[in-house]
């Protein structure tokens, strides 16, 4: 912990660019996540594309992809894009998922009282669905998050930053200090960030906790 | 293993000389259960039940009846020690339940639950077989008497290799059932075995329990929330009232001409005294009724009972001028059909017939004459005088 | 680009690709044998009691957000290099989701199955291993074939504390700028996860009692 302290500076800095680097590609991957996820709860050809497309990706090794990207997309390795881009493409697998299950799991009688009433089918998706789906999407958001600010340590073993970079010098010099303190800060991070979306869902929903 | 007869035993009871009954028991093992001044009551304070004194006649069925949380199933669930009681004793056969381990009470004590309880990753021949397995009967044993036990129960021998969640909620229950009588235990619990069937099931499931009763002997406490199913199943029903306490134990007549409290008559229904007809045995006049039978050319002038070619009813035909022929699209469908037992069914009968003339049939369903609704009327008279009907 | 993983002179030899293969699905395989042997007991009989649900539940999370290489360099520092610090990186990945499935699948039994268990007279043993276990194992292989994905894939970084696996190819590449390598290191890892997925689904299927898939597909009705 004193390594924290007597290098506040240092470890302020891959602080932030750990936040970035895992915040960014959850809101790319969700946002990319919405529509998909919406196509394959209504169709199950959208499911039979997506779903196993979705779990393929999930087995492509973080450190490689990592790798591969700067090739396929022209850029420098030290480019943070090579960590974005990944970890985008891992959010939007996992986030597919969990808006699909969550928009399926909508009680049908709600979705055809809607009708009912004569909700058009935009107004209806962004009041009645979409609403009824957020537990379900904020849990599989949470789960996203934690992965992506885990894994974006893995960037520093081709030398990008983040809390990563500490790992990689701490093992370079025989600096455990260093790596502990990495190792804090991405835990401490995880469990803010994971607090923080357990505070937004339950501000979004809060006819989930009525009635218990 | 012997077949039903030979384990019978008969023993007359006499007073004086006089023969006062008799008591059938299957080798012996007829059992009583006493609940003496039991008690539970939960940890949040709750009292379930309350000071029960109730002796379970061994060889009948006795219901414990009364609306959600009366503590008619927390009562049955301490026989078995599913749950303790706070004070009291319970005594199976005169022995203390809590001097013996509950797995190895259980085993001796078959048991029905709600949605039957089927382990769903077991076959339904397993499922049957699992307490004899447990009991340390070998594969074999225990699965030769587990097919004979889906025959008793009245499903056909394919079902035993079907896993449970193939079976409709009927024939779940009815496996579930079968597993609890696979030992061959003296007394059976049932805790509202039947209401998540539907109603015509229910009626199925409610007449095989009786006729197996009847062959079996068994001691059964069964618990429903349903009036209707305690007066029809129960030798004895004992009603409970909210708090735990017993509020009345009784035959079901009595129950009915005889309620203990405002709760039990309410509880029995106002209806009781239409209900008590279920138990009268009908002294009803059977009149002879005209007939025809379909294609037949006959005059009609007054109500016609239909009938086909093996003298079973087909409906009615009102009274036309002249002579017609007998075709299928003239007739009135009748109502239901009396088979001489109660005297609510001669009522429903004659009420619900079209000619007002309730259709008597035989065992076999052949038409043998008719009722009347106001003959009905003059033997419910008769039983009120003598006290049978609730005033 | 393919040419690497096609070269026959990669595909022999101490270091060749047979042998990385074999060192990553080692990885994988005793991996996964520690993590079960720890979180299954431990997820089951939290479930079966009821008790600690919250343990559980708080530990999954804590060790989840555990950033492997961290654990793995940490380990390293300690313990010196080889194989060691690896397993003890990848059994902590695995077992937050073996756990979980477990504890699940057990609380997820339906009560009445196992009220009617302990009605027939069975002992809290046999409810466990009988009853509860059997019915939970859908749920169970779902936490253990998600646990098998994570550990084929993080099984790579055991190659940065210079210990083998597909990793290798993957490092070597990059210390050496060879994309061909690299790129036959992450395929060879990705195909490896499908296998060792079908392969645990093939045991699931031999595993799981038919009672248990969704009804239509057991038989007929």
């Amino acid at each position: 912990m004193t390594w924290i302290f007597e290098n506040w500076e240092r470890f302020w800095e891959v602080t932030e660019v750990h936040l970035r680097l895992s915040v960014v590609p959850v809101l790319i991957g969700f946002v990319l996540a919405i529509p998909l996820g919406w196509w394959a709860s209504r169709s199950q050809t959208a499911r039979a594309i997506l779903f196993p497309f979705a779990n393929i990706l999930f087995t492509i090794p973080s450190i490689a992809l990592i790798v591969i990207t700067p090739v396929l997309l022209g850029v420098k390795i030290l480019d943070e894009i090579n960590v974005i881009v990944p970890l985008a493409v891992y959010t939007l697998a996992l986030m597919i998922r969990s808006v699909a299950d969550a928009l399926s799991a909508v009680p049908g009688n709600v979705v055809a009282a809607a009708n009912a009433m004569g909700f058009r089918p935009l107004r209806r998706f962004l009041t009645v669905d979409f609403p009824l789906a957020l537990p379900v999407t904020i849990a599989g958001l949470r789960v996203a998050t934690m992965s992506n600010i885990s894994m974006v340590s893995v960037g520093a073993l081709v030398g990008l930053g983040g809390y990563g970079q500490l790992f990689t010098e701490g093992y370079q010099t025989d600096h455990t200090e260093k790596v502990l303190a990495g190792l804090i800060g991405t835990v401490v991070l995880a469990v803010l960030a994971d607090g923080l979306l357990l505070l937004i869902g339950r501000l979004l929903t809060p006819w989930a906790r009525a009635g218990r | 293993m012997p077949g039903y007869a030979e384990r019978v035993k008969v023993f007359g009871i006499y007073i004086q000389g006089d023969p006062i009954g008799v008591v059938v028991t299957t080798g012996g093992i007829r059992r009583v259960i006493e609940f003496r001044a039991v008690t539970k009551r939960f940890e949040d304070g709750t009292i379930a039940v309350d000071e029960l004194d109730l002796t379970v006649e061994a060889g009948t069925i006795t219901v414990f009846v009364g609306p959600s949380g009366c503590g008619k199933t927390t009562s049955l669930r301490m026989v078995n020690r599913m749950i303790d009681p706070t004070s009291g004793t319970i005594l199976v056969d005169g022995k203390d339940v809590l001097t013996v381990d509950p797995p190895t009470l259980r085993r001796g004590i078959g048991y029905v639950i709600q949605q039957a309880g089927l382990f769903p990753h077991r076959t339904v021949l397993d499922n049957i077989a699992t307490v004899p397995l447990l009991s340390g009967w070998d594969k074999r044993k225990a699965r030769t008497r587990a097919a004979e036990l889906l025959e008793i129960v009245g499903l056909d021998a394919n079902f035993g290799k079907r896993y449970p969640a193939q079976l409709s909620g009927g024939q779940q229950q009815r496996v579930g059932v079968a597993r609890a009588l696979a030992a061959d235990p003296p007394v059976l619990l049932m805790d509202e075995p039947f209401s998540a069937v539907d109603p015509v099931v229910r009626e199925d499931l409610q007449n095989e329990l009786l006729r197996l009763q009847a062959e079996l002997d068994k001691t059964i406490v069964f618990v429903t929330h349903d009036i209707d199913e305690a007066l029809k199943l129960g030798e004895r029903v004992a009603v409970f009232q909210t708090g735990g306490h017993l509020a009345q134990y009784a035959r079901p007549t009595e129950l009915l001409a005889a309620p203990a409290n405002d709760f039990v008559a309410s509880f029995v229904g106002r209806d009781r005294g239409y209900r008590t007809l279920t138990f009268l045995h009908a002294d009803v006049p059977v009149h002879p009724v005209t007939t025809a039978k379909l294609g037949e050319r006959v005059t009609v002038t007054d109500w016609t009972l239909v009938v086909d070619e093996t003298n079973r009813p087909k409906g009615w035909l009102s009274g036309v001028d002249g002579e017609v022929e007998v075709a299928e699209k003239d007739l009135i469908s009748g109502g239901s059909l009396y088979d001489g037992s109660t005297l609510r069914g001669a009522l429903d009968a004659a009420l619900s017939s079209p000619s007002a003339l309730g259709v008597v049939v035989d065992d076999v369903g052949a038409v043998t004459g008719v009722v009347k609704a106001d003959d009905v009327i003059q033997a419910l008279a008769k039983a009120r005088a003598a006290g049978e009907v609730p005033k | 680009m393919g040419g690497w993983l096609f070269d026959p002179a990669h595909w022999s030899g101490t270091t060749g690709i047979p042998v990385r293969l074999a060192e990553h699905l080692g990885y994988t395989l005793l991996t996964l044998l520690i993590a079960a042997v720890i979180a299954i007991p431990l997820g089951a009989f939290v479930g079966h009691t009821g008790k600690g649900g919250f343990v559980i539940v708080g530990l999954s999370n804590a060790l989840r957000a555990l950033p492997t290489t961290a654990v793995l360099i940490l380990v390293v520092l300690w313990a010196g290099l080889g194989d060691f610090p690896v397993y003890v990186a990848l059994v902590l990945l695995a077992i937050p989701p073996i756990m979980a499935g477990t504890y699940a699948g057990v609380r997820a039994v339906d009560p009445v199955t196992v009220d009617a268990a302990r009605g027939v007279g069975m002992r809290e043993s046999g409810v466990l291993l009988q009853v509860e276990i059997p019915n939970a194992l859908p749920l169970i292989y779902g936490g253990f074939r998600g646990a098998a994905l994570q550990v084929v894939a993080t099984a790579t970084i055991a190659a940065y504390t210079g210990a083998g696996g597909l990793g290798r190819l993957v490092f070597d590449g990059l210390a050496l700028q060879e994309f061909g390598q690299m790129l036959a290191g992450a395929v060879l890892v990705a195909l490896l996860a499908v296998l060792v997925d079908l392969g645990f689904a093939g045991l699931q299927r031999l595993t799981v009692s038919p009672g248990l898939r969704p009804v239509g597909t057991g038989g007929k009705r």
